[in-house]
């Protein structure tokens, strides 16, 4: 994991944002998904998105990964303009996801999830492969400790030569996010990572993407469970109707009243029950 | 059963356990190498030995195993295809063709190249033909691409029909066969076993000269096919084994996940399609150069539907299923030829029956075992969670 370059890059632009998101528009025929939304997030840290069911998070986080091209707006990552980039580009320049319903390799083992991740830095060549070239057997020994390192760090170390698919609930959504890791992005994007956990498990959970952010990265974060971002993020970011209606610390968010109005119920004891 | 199958599977898959190319080839455990010539020798011995109830009574055995081989070189080729990269490709049968007619066109029809030059210009015109018609074919997936693929295989077949210049309906004849080593006897003579019940005779009628690619005796043309399809499967493991079989097991699980991991699908759908096409032209290239003959009709689709049958039943995804299955669609038909029509029939139902019990394919791949291995585990474990009382 790149960690020096990644914290020297952030003091250098320290008032840069990482990734800026600028009058985003996305319609599909006459459905607007995105109307003229402006974000950015800065290096180090953590972004809250959240909004109700149909708010355009998603679709915001499949334009940024390159899964949708954007109708008008631009979209800046780390001084690079993502327009007509594919997807695999758009991850070797170092923005990551994981996905609202866990897409892993389902047979194949979580270590070779997790390898396919550490691959896309490296030159993958069929002759490298059937000579075992010493680039090529340095890069796989490399990424083979990564991955193992990455497996560890999500807390499946246990499991790595275990088929994906045969691993739990937990486990599968953390060997997501330590593949998202293994591509050493410079941002990494969670999709509602804490769907189906219990509070013990989301507090873990809180802790991870904490140390995530700690070694480094930049984290942007689509969750529902209202607890969970408030508790772990720097700034929150309410989208509604694919218009973004606030930004701000999580306290300001909390207390704005138009949040408040449009998305968490005019009363606050009906957070948990609207999401 | 399943003991057998983990030898024949269970060696070395893991990646990076052990990086040096021959030991990644052979497999992991060093006292495996000793059994595994011992087997290779028996089965270059086979059209020598001649042995009851293999031996097909009722057709030239050298000739059965030099197109089991050829069968199971196609099956290797075809594997990398669906079993790796799960694109189901029906029109495998064009790439034989296009090795085939490489080998007549220069050797016979236009030319008059020595067969061993002529090969790798054969292999290398298939992998040409693959790139070409998986790049645009590629874009689509599943029964698209099937569709497809199955269009292309009939293009090749009838556009070979309708040009003079490959050959026409008429085919290519008289294309020579491999150049011979110390022809015309042969460097030494190897007489076959006749076995009399069980009791095996030295029928000196019957010799294969060392080496003479003739006419009449097959058993070089097995040998040559052999080694070639030793190298196809040395090559193609290490190939499985690197990060490229990793991104093509990635690309069949899930495309869209695969590119989102950095993963460049279309580029290795593409590698995978002509990696098959190049292994299918060395096939269809040994086979002309046994043949003699070619011409369109040996290429029929109902041919890449035998190849997919053949991976299929094997164990799609892995390669010592596969190769079986090729032995199981070119060797039963011969070996119960007596039956005459009916055997057909019988082959029917026996596909019929290996689908039905065995849906995964008589050994399904590593991967698919170990997973049910490894369910079997944890619910031992979860089990043993529970407290006794």
């Amino acid at each position: 994991m790149s960690d020096t370059t990644l914290t020297a890059d952030a003091a250098d632009t320290a008032t840069a944002p990482l990734l800026d998101v600028d009058h985003l528009t996305i319609k599909f025929g006459g459905v607007v998904a995105l109307d003229d939304v402006t974000f950015d997030i800065k290096p180090g840290e953590i972004l809250g998105l959240i909004g109700p069911n149909g708010a355009g998070k998603t679709t915001a986080f499949n334009v940024i990964t390159g899964v949708y091209q954007a109708t008008s707006g631009t979209i800046t990552f780390d001084g690079t303009v993502l327009r007509k980039k594919k997807r695999y580009q758009i991850t070797k320049l170092g923005i990551a996801r994981t996905f609202q319903n866990i897409r892993l390799f389902p047979s194949m083992t979580a270590l070779d999830n997790v390898l396919v991740g550490a691959d896309a830095h490296s030159k993958v060549g069929i002759l490298r492969a059937i000579f075992r070239t010493p680039y090529f057997r340095r890069t796989e020994r490399e990424s083979k400790e990564e991955a193992r390192r990455l497996l560890k760090f999500v807390g499946v170390d246990g499991r790595a030569d275990e088929f994906s698919t045969n691993l739990s609930y937990g486990d599968q959504r953390r060997l997501e996010i330590a593949r998202a890791l293994a591509t050493k992005p410079k941002l990494i994007c969670l999709d509602e990572p804490a769907a189906g956990f219990n509070p013990a498990e989301k507090q873990k959970l809180m802790q991870l993407i904490r140390d995530i952010r700690d070694a480094g990265n930049t984290v942007l974060l689509v969750e529902h469970d209202m607890k969970l971002v408030m508790g772990v993020c720097d700034r929150v970011v309410v989208l509604e109707f694919g218009k973004k209606i606030a930004e701000g610390t999580p306290a300001e968010i909390q207390n704005d009243p138009a949040v408040i109005a449009a998305y968490l119920g005019v009363e606050e004891e009906d957070v948990d029950d609207a999401s | 059963m399943t003991r057998f199958s983990e030898f024949l599977t269970n060696t070395g898959d893991r990646i990076g356990d052990r990086v040096h190319p021959i030991g990644v080839a052979l497999g992991r455990k060093p006292i495996k190498i000793p059994l595994i010539v011992l087997g290779v020798l028996l089965v270059f011995a086979l059209p020598i030995l001649n042995p009851p109830f293999i031996s097909t009574p009722d057709s030239d055995f050298p000739n059965v195993l030099f197109t089991v081989t050829i069968y199971a070189i196609v099956a290797v080729g075809l594997n990398i295809v669906t079993g790796y990269a799960g694109l189901l490709d029906l029109g495998y049968v064009g790439f034989y063709a296009t090795g085939a007619y490489v080998v007549g066109l220069l050797t016979a029809y236009h030319f008059a190249w020595p067969f061993l030059l002529v090969l790798p210009i054969a292999m290398a015109v298939t992998l040409v033909t693959g790139v070409l018609l998986g790049a645009p074919t590629l874009r689509v997936r599943g029964d698209y691409l099937a569709i497809v693929t199955l269009g292309f295989g009939e293009i090749i077949r009838i556009t070979i029909r309708n040009t003079e210049w490959l050959g026409g309906t008429g085919g290519i004849k008289a294309i020579p066969a491999p150049q011979s080593v110390g022809a015309p006897d042969g460097l030494f003579a190897i007489p076959h076993l006749a076995w009399e019940g069980l009791t095996p005779l030295v029928n000196l009628n019957r010799e294969t000269k060392f080496l003479v690619f003739g006419v009449l005796d097959a058993t070089p043309y097995f040998w040559l096919a052999l080694v070639a399809l030793i190298v196809v499967i040395f090559v193609e493991r290490l190939v499985k084994t690197s990060r490229v079989g990793r991104m093509w097991e990635a690309t069949r699980e899930d495309e869209d996940a695969a590119e989102i991991m950095g993963v460049p699908t279309f580029k290795f759908k593409l590698l995978a399609f002509a990696s098959g096409a190049f292994i299918g032209g060395l096939a269809g290239a040994l086979f002309a150069a046994k043949a003699g003959y070619i011409n369109p009709i040996s290429f029929p689709a109902n041919l890449s539907m035998l190849f997919v049958a053949a991976v299929v039943i094997g164990g799609s995804g892995n390669r010592w299923g596969a190769i079986i299955g090729a032995v199981i669609v070119a060797y039963l038909p011969e070996r119960f030829r007596e039956l005459e029509d009916f055997r057909l029939w019988f082959f029917g139902i026996a596909l019929v029956l290996i689908v039905s019990f065995r849906p995964q394919g008589l050994f399904p791949n590593y991967s698919a075992r170990r997973a049910k291995r490894s369910a079997r585990q944890a619910a031992k474990e979860a089990h043993a969670e529970v407290p006794v009382v």
